[in-house]
Formats: C-alpha cells, sequence, structure tokens
C-alpha cells in the first residue's frame, strides 16, 4: 500500500490565516507517524517550516501521533466514517497512539487536530 | 418594532436539593405534556433552543430545559469555592427529582443527552411510574474512558479550549458548521472543573450494566437514541444496553454525533418526532 505524500501539508496548513493565527504560540516539532514512516513536522509561530522523513532515532519530536496507513486513508478522506473522523474518535477505538510530552499538544488540541486533517481530501 | 422574539421564557428560581439552595435559571415554551430536558456534561441547556422554538413539539408539549447547578446561568451553592465539584448519580438523581417535584410536574416525559441520557435510565429504575417515559440519547449503561480527565483542569492548559477540541471529536462531519461551533461555544464557556466533575459520573461513577436489566419498560417505556458518529456512547454500547434493558427501544441516528438536539436539529427532529408522537399516543 502506498505511503502518503505529506509535501502538500505545509502550503496547506501556512496558507489558511485563521489556523496559523490560532497556533502562533506553537513552536517545536513533533512526530507523525504514518505506518511504518516517521515524519518529523517542524512548527514555527502555527506554520510548517519543515517536513521530514524521520531517519534516525536521535531525532525525534516532543509528541507523537502514529497510526497505520489504512486508518490514515480513512482519516483524510473528504467525509470521513465513523471512528476514523476525528483523532480523539481513533483513539476511542485504539485506531492511533499518542506519546511524548502531551502538554503543547493539549494547549493547542485542535490547532493540531486542525493541522493534520489539512491533509484531507478537497 | 420589528423584533421576532423567539417563544421561549427563562426564569430563574431557588430550588432546594437535600438541604442545599441553588439558583437555578430553567427556560420553558408550549404546553401539554411537560417534556424536561437535560444537557450533557460540561454544557447548558442552551442545547435545547431549537427544540424550544419548534411548534410542532411545543404545541403537544411542556418543553422545559434547566441549567444544572453550577452550570450556565444556574449558580453553584453558597461556599462553592471550599469544595471540589464531583457529580455522583445519587447528587444528579436528587436534582432532577427535586426539579420535577418543585415544578409539581405530573408524569414529564425526561429526555437527557450523554450524561442526562444515563441519569434518566437510572430514575426509570429507582421510580418507573413516576415517568411518562425517558428519552436516551447518547446514553449507555455501560462506557469507557479514552483519556485523562486531569487534562481538563489544570493551569497550564486553557479549560475552555481542551474542553471544546476533546468533544469535537464527537460530532458528525455532516452536521452544520454553523451548530458544531455552536455545541462547541458552549464547552468554551463552562466552569473551570465542571466538565471534568460531571465526567466522574459519567465514566466512573455511572455504569450500571448490572441492574439496568431490572428497569419495568411497561411501567416506563425507555427509548434509546444514538448518533453514528458518536465515539463515546457508540451506537455498539447503546446497543448492548438495549439488550439488557428488556422492552427498550434503540434508535440509531445515521450521520449523527454525541449532541443531536444541538449539532444537527433538522436531522434530530426527523428522528424524534415519530418517538414523540408514539409517547403522546400511546
Amino acid at each position: 500500500m502506498r505511503n502518503f505524500d505529506l509535501t502538500k501539508l505545509d502550503s496547506h496548513v501556512n496558507a489558511d490565516p485563521v489556523l496559523v493565527h490560532r497556533g502562533r504560540w506553537v513552536d517545536l516539532t513533533f512526530t507523525l507517524g504514518v505506518g511504518e514512516t516517521d515524519y518529523l513536522i517542524t512548527i514555527n509561530q502555527g506554520k510548517i517550516t519543515k517536513i521530514t522523513e524521520r531517519k534516525l532515532q536521535t531525532k525525534s519530536g516532543q509528541f507523537s501521533i502514529r497510526a497505520g496507513v489504512p486508518s490514515w486513508r480513512k482519516h483524510w478522506q473528504k467525509t470521513p466514517q465513523r471512528d476514523y473522523h476525528d483523532i480523539f474518535a481513533m483513539l476511542a477505538k485504539g485506531l492511533v497512539t499518542i506519546d511524548g510530552d502531551l502538554v503543547p499538544l493539549m494547549q493547542n488540541l485542535q490547532y493540531f487536530k486542525d493541522l493534520i486533517s489539512k491533509n484531507r481530501e478537497s | 418594532m420589528n423584533i421576532e422574539f423567539e417563544p421561549i421564557t427563562g426564569k430563574y428560581f431557588t430550588l432546594d436539593v437535600d438541604g442545599t439552595s441553588y439558583r437555578i435559571y430553567m427556560e420553558e415554551s408550549g404546553s401539554g405534556i411537560p417534556l424536561v430536558c437535560l444537557h450533557t456534561a460540561g454544557s447548558d441547556a442552551r442545547q435545547f433552543r431549537h427544540l424550544l422554538c419548534d411548534h410542532d413539539i411545543t404545541s403537544r408539549f411542556r418543553v422545559i430545559a434547566f441549567d444544572m447547578p453550577w452550570h450556565g446561568k444556574s449558580n453553584p451553592p453558597e461556599n462553592f469555592h471550599t469544595t471540589e465539584y464531583k457529580l455522583t448519580v445519587d447528587a444528579y438523581k436528587n436534582v432532577v427529582t427535586s426539579f420535577v417535584s418543585a415544578l409539581d410536574l405530573e408524569k414529564p416525559v425526561v429526555m437527557g443527552c450523554s450524561m442526562g441520557g444515563r441519569i434518566v435510565c437510572h430514575l426509570a429504575l429507582e421510580n418507573p411510574s413516576k415517568y411518562r417515559a425517558m428519552i436516551a440519547l447518547e446514553g449507555a449503561d455501560n462506557l469507557s474512558p479514552y483519556y485523562d480527565l486531569d487534562w481538563l483542569h489544570r493551569p497550564d492548559v486553557h479549560g475552555g479550549e481542551i474542553q471544546a477540541a476533546f468533544v469535537s471529536s464527537q460530532i458528525a462531519p455532516q452536521s452544520p458548521s454553523q451548530f458544531r461551533h455552536e455545541t462547541l461555544w458552549h464547552y468554551m464557556q463552562g466552569g473551570p472543573g465542571i466538565f471534568k466533575g460531571d465526567l466522574y459520573f459519567y465514566w466512573l461513577d455511572g455504569d450500571f450494566d448490572k441492574a439496568s436489566g431490572k428497569i419495568d419498560t411497561s411501567l416506563c417505556p425507555i427509548y434509546l437514541m444514538s448518533g453514528e458518529y458518536d465515539c463515546s456512547c457508540t451506537p455498539e454500547r447503546m446497543f448492548a444496553t438495549a439488550e439488557r434493558i428488556k422492552g427498550s427501544k434503540p434508535i440509531l441516528m445515521e450521520g449523527m454525533g454525541h449532541f443531536p438536539m444541538s449539532e444537527n436539529p433538522a436531522l434530530f427532529k426527523q428522528y424524534l418526532i415519530p418517538v414523540l408522537s408514539e409517547i403522546a399516543d400511546g
């Protein structure tokens, strides 16, 4: 099963001024796990400044959100089916794992939910 | 003057619950069979504004919605600052039964959502002949927490923001944006620690799957209504509850989440009207 192209996530996020404004206090790197691949997503003042595939275990994000490829595929459908429509719905169903320092995630939870859902089909 | 006022009347009164006085805010509209509406954890009675304005409902029902103590425009008790709010099964039952008694409501229908959907089953178990029927929206007799309640009340996380961000997972993606965000707005306005205290009842003190089978639905009909996208009171949990409460009527609401009356009022009406008609005509 093919992996996902996250290269446009930054342009989708950075072009949304309301989302960037809501994330204006966010300066960190977090890990988005898509199947076997981890991506390190760096954010400065609400804008994504870098997305890199994680090659070294010594490079890590402040927290991680991971799910399998089929789960993200369903999450990123235009109208997701139940259990896949929101990261916390996926959490309730055991389809996603969240680890690390969760404080910045919880301080900006809707921002991160909306950021990740920007990869959704339009 | 061209103002078109809504047909809702809001009132305050003092309710005594086991010797404690609460200044309670309630709204009502219509006449006929009393229909008492109980809001979800961490929110308030504004969730029911569409029902209160719907002539198809208020022409046959006296719709009454009130803010629970500590919620909305109802006050916490005197000296509330010396206690930690934590709702229990008994405390919740006492508030609702005191409210029904104070208003002299005869055989009301009680419709609650989420924690309200759980307490109506507790009330039916305790005194079924006191009520005409119960409607449990998004209410099951056995639930499972999926996040840590401490995130809801701590100084480094904004309570209103995190509450809304948590419950946004329980709204169907098909629900109109206007009503999705109005539902979330209510969650942004709760008092510190109140949603957390409600969830103590909802997740930790409220399971009654061992007792729910004793509810006598011949004395008090029970309707269980759950949204397809509810990830808390899932359709599976509703149907499991219905298996245990013999004679109860489960209704799956497709394209709906955890807040039917406020997240998608038009769709909810399609599911609710047949239930209300059956109750009124039965």
